[in-house]
């Protein structure tokens, strides 16, 4: 049984002072009571659920030491890798401004994916978190171009070959393919005028439609509630005084919990920063400390290790447009899942074995992408991508069949939440 | 320069210059790896011993903590290297201050008399004349060892071997038809690769290959093969440290930092521990 806690004190009680002035003029309390003390989340969030919290805690990282990265980076294909080093080697505290930025932006993403992984585990994604899962795709797709844009700005070769290889993708598209990937780049190949836009997307456009699509997603999620590893609404149980039963404040039970969290997290993060920064050319590739260079080809280009499994997709069909369509259907397959998924439960944990097989197989394909994509598209990691490819499809494409409780019947949901406090 | 002096304007002339070209080449080739004659008289003697084969294994094996190894390879760079290699994101002055050598044995012994010692480390030859000589201009080494790795550094600069028909006279194994001469054969001495041809069933038919098997020694240096062999590893271990100037201060903060979030997320936990006894 959670604890009640008093509820939040009304401001209107108070009579005067600084507190009452702000209230009279901005409803913080309100806020403050709605949406942290007075929003009760499950109390059975597992380790799953760290990674909505650290999300947010990455986007302000990114944030923060963007701002400072662009007081001394210079963009322009005279300007943008030397003013790089010099932010590595003579700006007073650089280096580690500059390696957070990089080591967060590969972070971002590993939490994004085990953030998305676990709304397939739980069916976070089913009734009624459509569109919670939807606009959270969204945030998915910009952030893969704002990683994208930010990647091409140290103008180190791999940021000129990976947008060379990215912007004619577009190229692929019947009629207009050419004159648009002219419209993106502003010149005949990727050159400064391309730097620059980048520069202007990266900075300014992209991260404020980012905190936007990030607003709207979290009031989605204030409005449906979590979902939890239990997959049950703890809305539809309601003790005497009217508040979920198996549900606890967000602050402060959620609050000091993300706090350990986050403590995890920044270790991790400055075990990457302190000691191995490169992360043996997964986060800052070898080839990206050659300045770039339009007629010397890097011997392998790959994208960054988060685009790798699509990349893999692209490279497993030997038509380049067909492998291009399919790049695309890759991605936005995710947007499908809430009406793909037939299962009368959420959580994998009441679901046959049917479900777990093809989440399975899923979890397989995406790692096997990802590895083919970082290797060479020779011999068996082409193979390896042909077979994840088809693998990582069948689980969108056959989703509507096998998670139809007429082939996977489910287990009964129990009433209440299964929690077991450690003490 | 004689070659740029020249008015050249009939063709016959620029045929006569690309003579000139050649012969420049071939002189500063001469110089400093005088070949032909060394390498035919010392072909004849059977060679000592083979050694070299498992090149593609050898570590640099470096530190960049290592002070006085750092030192060496700095005075070393500028006297073999930085001719024709520039250091251009590299101040002397913050050479002078990250390898403790003080200022007066900084503008004594390794800033050019024309530099100052907040000069990024510039090199001497022009870029125009070194084009014109290698085909290429040298390569700035300032982040050679982030791009290329200090393993790939310490195999190609153990790797020069006697090969006459190229234009410096020398080949490399870590990166074949290397446009750099075999600049540092004064110390290490000359040496001649000896391959194998090795049959190899492909899809179409039997192919044949060269493989390298192994080194055999021409000529001694000044240093032997050990000597040298440390020699490289200290300008390996300098290029290492350029790559990234900070490097040995960043591992050093990094223990305090993670030591300190490690006793916060403790602290924290234990927070949430006092917290959570209420839920049920």
């Amino acid at each position: 049984m959670a604890t009640v806690v008093k509820p939040p004190a009304t401001p209107a009680a108070k009579p005067g002072g600084l507190r009452a002035w702000f209230y009279k003029r901005l409803p913080i309390e309100e806020f403050i009571s709605t949406q942290l003390t007075g929003y009760f989340a499950p109390k059975n969030f597992n380790f799953w659920y760290y990674f909505g919290v650290l999300s947010l805690v990455v986007l302000v990282l990114q944030l923060v030491t963007g701002i400072f990265l662009t007081m001394f980076y210079k963009p322009g294909e005279a300007t943008a890798f030397d003013s790089v080093e010099y932010i590595m080697r003579e700006v007073d505290w650089g280096w580690l401004i500059r390696y957070l930025h990089s080591t967060g932006a590969s972070a971002f993403f590993v939490i994004v994916y085990l953030h998305m992984y676990r709304a397939l585990l739980y069916g976070s994604y089913k009734r009624p978190r459509e569109l919670l899962w939807v606009i959270g795709m969204l945030v998915y797709l910009t952030l893969m171009a704002e990683a994208f844009l930010g990647y091409v700005l140290p103008w180190g070769n791999m940021s000129y070959w990976a947008a060379q290889v990215i912007v004619n993708l577009f190229g692929t598209i019947p009629g207009i393919g050419p004159g648009l990937v002219e419209w993106i780049r502003g010149d005949y190949g990727i050159a400064d005028a391309t730097l620059n836009r980048f520069f202007a997307l990266h900075v300014v456009a992209v991260p404020l439609g980012l905190l936007l699509l990030v607003v709207l997603h979290l009031v989605a999620l204030r409005t449906t509630g979590s979902n939890n590893p239990d997959g049950i609404e703890i809305k539809e149980r309601l003790g005497g005084d009217g508040k979920p039963v198996d549900g606890i404040p967000f602050h402060p039970y959620y609050t000091v919990k993300d706090m350990v969290g986050v403590g995890v997290f920044f270790v991790l993060l400055a075990i990457v920063v302190f000691f191995v920064p490169t992360l043996g050319g997964y986060f800052l590739e070898h080839a990206n400390f050659d300045h770039a260079d339009p007629f010397s080809t890097p011997p392998e280009i790959t994208p960054s290790w988060y685009f790798t499994p699509y990349y893999a997709i692209l490279r497993a069909v030997p038509d380049q447009r067909l492998g291009a369509l399919l790049l695309l259907l890759a991605v936005l397959a995710y947007l499908f899942l809430p009406w793909l998924d037939r299962s009368p439960v959420k959580s994998m944990r009441y679901r046959g074995w049917l479900s777990r097989a093809f989440l399975a197989l899923f979890t397989v394909s995406f790692l096997g992408l990802m590895y083919a994509g970082l290797n060479p598209p020779q011999g068996v990691y082409v193979l390896i991508g042909r077979i994840c490819t088809v693998g990582y499809f069948l689980y969108f494409i056959l989703m509507y069949w096998y998670s139809s409780p007429r082939f996977d019947p489910v287990k009964p949901v129990p009433e209440r939440l299964r929690y077991h406090a450690d003490h | 320069m004689l070659i740029i002096d020249r008015p050249s304007q009939s063709r016959a002339s620029r045929a006569t210059m690309s003579g000139w070209c050649k012969a420049a080449v071939l002189l500063l080739a001469a110089a400093v790896v005088p070949y032909p004659a060394l390498a035919q008289e010392a072909a004849k003697e059977p060679a000592a011993s083979g050694f070299g084969a498992d090149w593609e294994s050898w570590h640099a094996g470096n530190s960049v903590s290592d002070m006085a190894s750092l030192q060496r390879g700095a005075r070393d760079f500028l006297a073999y290297c930085n001719g024709c290699h520039a250091l251009k994101y590299e101040r002397y002055s913050r050479l002078g201050q990250d390898l403790s050598i003080s200022p007066d044995l900084l503008q004594k012994d390794l800033i050019p008399s024309s530099r100052k010692a907040s000069d990024y480390i510039a090199t001497p030859m022009p870029a125009p004349d070194a084009e014109a000589w290698f085909g290429k201009e040298p390569p700035d080494l300032s982040l050679i060892a982030r791009s290329r790795g200090t393993d790939y550094l310490y195999q190609y600069l153990m790797t020069f071997y006697v090969d006459p028909t190229r234009p410096t006279g020398t080949n490399n194994l870590a990166l074949d038809a290397t446009a750099m001469p075999a600049v540092l054969s004064s110390l290490e001495g000359l040496k001649r690769a000896v391959f194998k041809n090795v049959q190899t069933r492909g899809d179409s038919g039997v192919v044949t290959e060269r493989v390298f098997d192994h080194f055999e020694t021409l000529a001694p240096g000044q240093l032997s093969r050990d000597e040298y062999a440390a020699f490289v590893r200290d300008i390996v271990n300098f290029l290492d440290y350029v790559g990234e100037p900070q490097q040995a201060h960043r591992r050093a903060l990094g223990v305090w930092v993670v030591l300190f979030l490690l006793v916060f997320t403790w602290l924290a936990w234990l927070l949430k521990k006092e917290y959570w006894k209420d839920v049920q």
